[in-house]
């Protein structure tokens, strides 16, 4: 059917043990916690174990090039959308346009944590919503 | 004349059609799943009070399901490899386990929505939730949907019919895991 079949069963169970190494790296790797090493254990992994998957596993790189084009053309897309709309939620502190009200009293929580006088309900994050959540307006 | 359809048997652009359809979907899946990781991205960044609402989340719970899903993607896998060797009653065997590993996620995932949704972090307890229980959910409901195909397609491989679906489920649920590896360091490792 294709080349898969020349990898015996053991390739495909040392590439699944090569994956669970990786995911223990990447639950205990954050518990050091250094923001940058958790940046590279949890994300960097996770890259790392999607490439495995999509080779060993799926086999991408055994389907015609167009395939892959047109995947990564899909992940182009994600990029685009992300640059579009990252801006207006990422910067939403400008004075052209109306702030819902949750963003204003998300803000106010944020403050209310920082100054150290939001006691348990940082910690635990039980659902208490600072704000409307979903009744408040999308737009910013 | 033959009674098999031609669509799944003709190869024009270079590879078996279903296995070209499979490939369409997962792009068409790429761009659900990442508009949506996206989206959660941007906002986790914009807003680091999420980051306490994501300290609720059990990483462990989280890991423990990694590790089924990658499992199960080893069956799939095997399964794979039993069909190319026209093996089919190993596939279905194999697809079986597969699919026992996706009842135990959603096993897992059900104990552990309980226990969130009991403390009240319900799906409008803030937009955080939202995106974690609609992020998981959808998630949740490609593994259910794979589940039951591949009992379906376990049926066939048993009496070493249609032994290239077994190949084509395993793809899709391949992707399901790829999903997964990055939902779990974004909802349950950053915090």
């Amino acid at each position: 059917m294709s080349a898969h079949e020349a990898h015996g069963d053991e390739f495909y169970v040392k590439t699944w043990a090569i994956l669970l190494v990786l995911l223990l790296i990447s639950v205990l790797g954050p518990l050091l916690g250094h923001p940058v090493l958790t940046l590279i254990t949890a994300f960097g992994i996770a890259v790392v174990k999607a490439y495995l998957v999509a080779v060993r596993f799926m086999h991408i790189n055994l389907t015609p090039r167009f395939v892959t084009y047109a995947v990564a053309t899909t992940l182009v897309f994600m990029l685009l959308f992300f640059a579009g709309t990252a801006p207006d939620v990422m910067k939403n502190h400008g004075t052209n346009w109306v702030k819902p009200a949750w963003i204003q009293a998300e803000a106010a929580y944020a403050a209310e944590v920082a100054s150290g006088a939001a006691g348990h309900h940082g910690a635990g994050g039980h659902g208490e919503a600072p704000h409307g959540g979903e009744a408040a307006p999308a737009h910013h | 004349m033959s009674a098999r359809p031609i669509a799944t048997t003709r190869s024009a652009a270079g590879m078996p059609t279903a296995r070209l359809a499979v490939w369409w979907i997962i792009a068409s899946e790429i761009v659900i799943f990442g508009g949506l990781l996206g989206s959660y991205i941007m906002h986790r960044l914009a807003h680091g009070v999420w980051a306490d609402y994501a300290a609720a989340t059990n990483p462990w719970i989280g890991g423990f399901n990694t590790f089924v899903l990658l499992t199960s993607s080893l069956m799939a896998v095997l399964g794979h490899q039993a069909a190319e060797r026209g093996d089919g009653p190993r596939a279905a065997k194999m697809l079986y386990l597969t699919c026992g590993g996706g009842l135990l996620f959603i096993c897992v995932k059900a104990y552990e929505w309980t226990t969130e949704i009991s403390h009240g972090m319900t799906i409008t307890a803030n937009t955080f939730w939202s995106f974690y229980y609609t992020a998981a959910g959808i998630h949740a409901l490609h593994v259910i949907a794979g589940c039951i195909i591949m009992l379906f397609v376990a049926q066939t491989a048993k009496k070493n019919l249609e032994l290239h679906r077994v190949e084509i489920i395993g793809i899709y649920w391949h992707f399901v895991d790829v999903v997964w590896i990055f939902l779990f360091p974004l909802l349950y490792i950053a915090k």
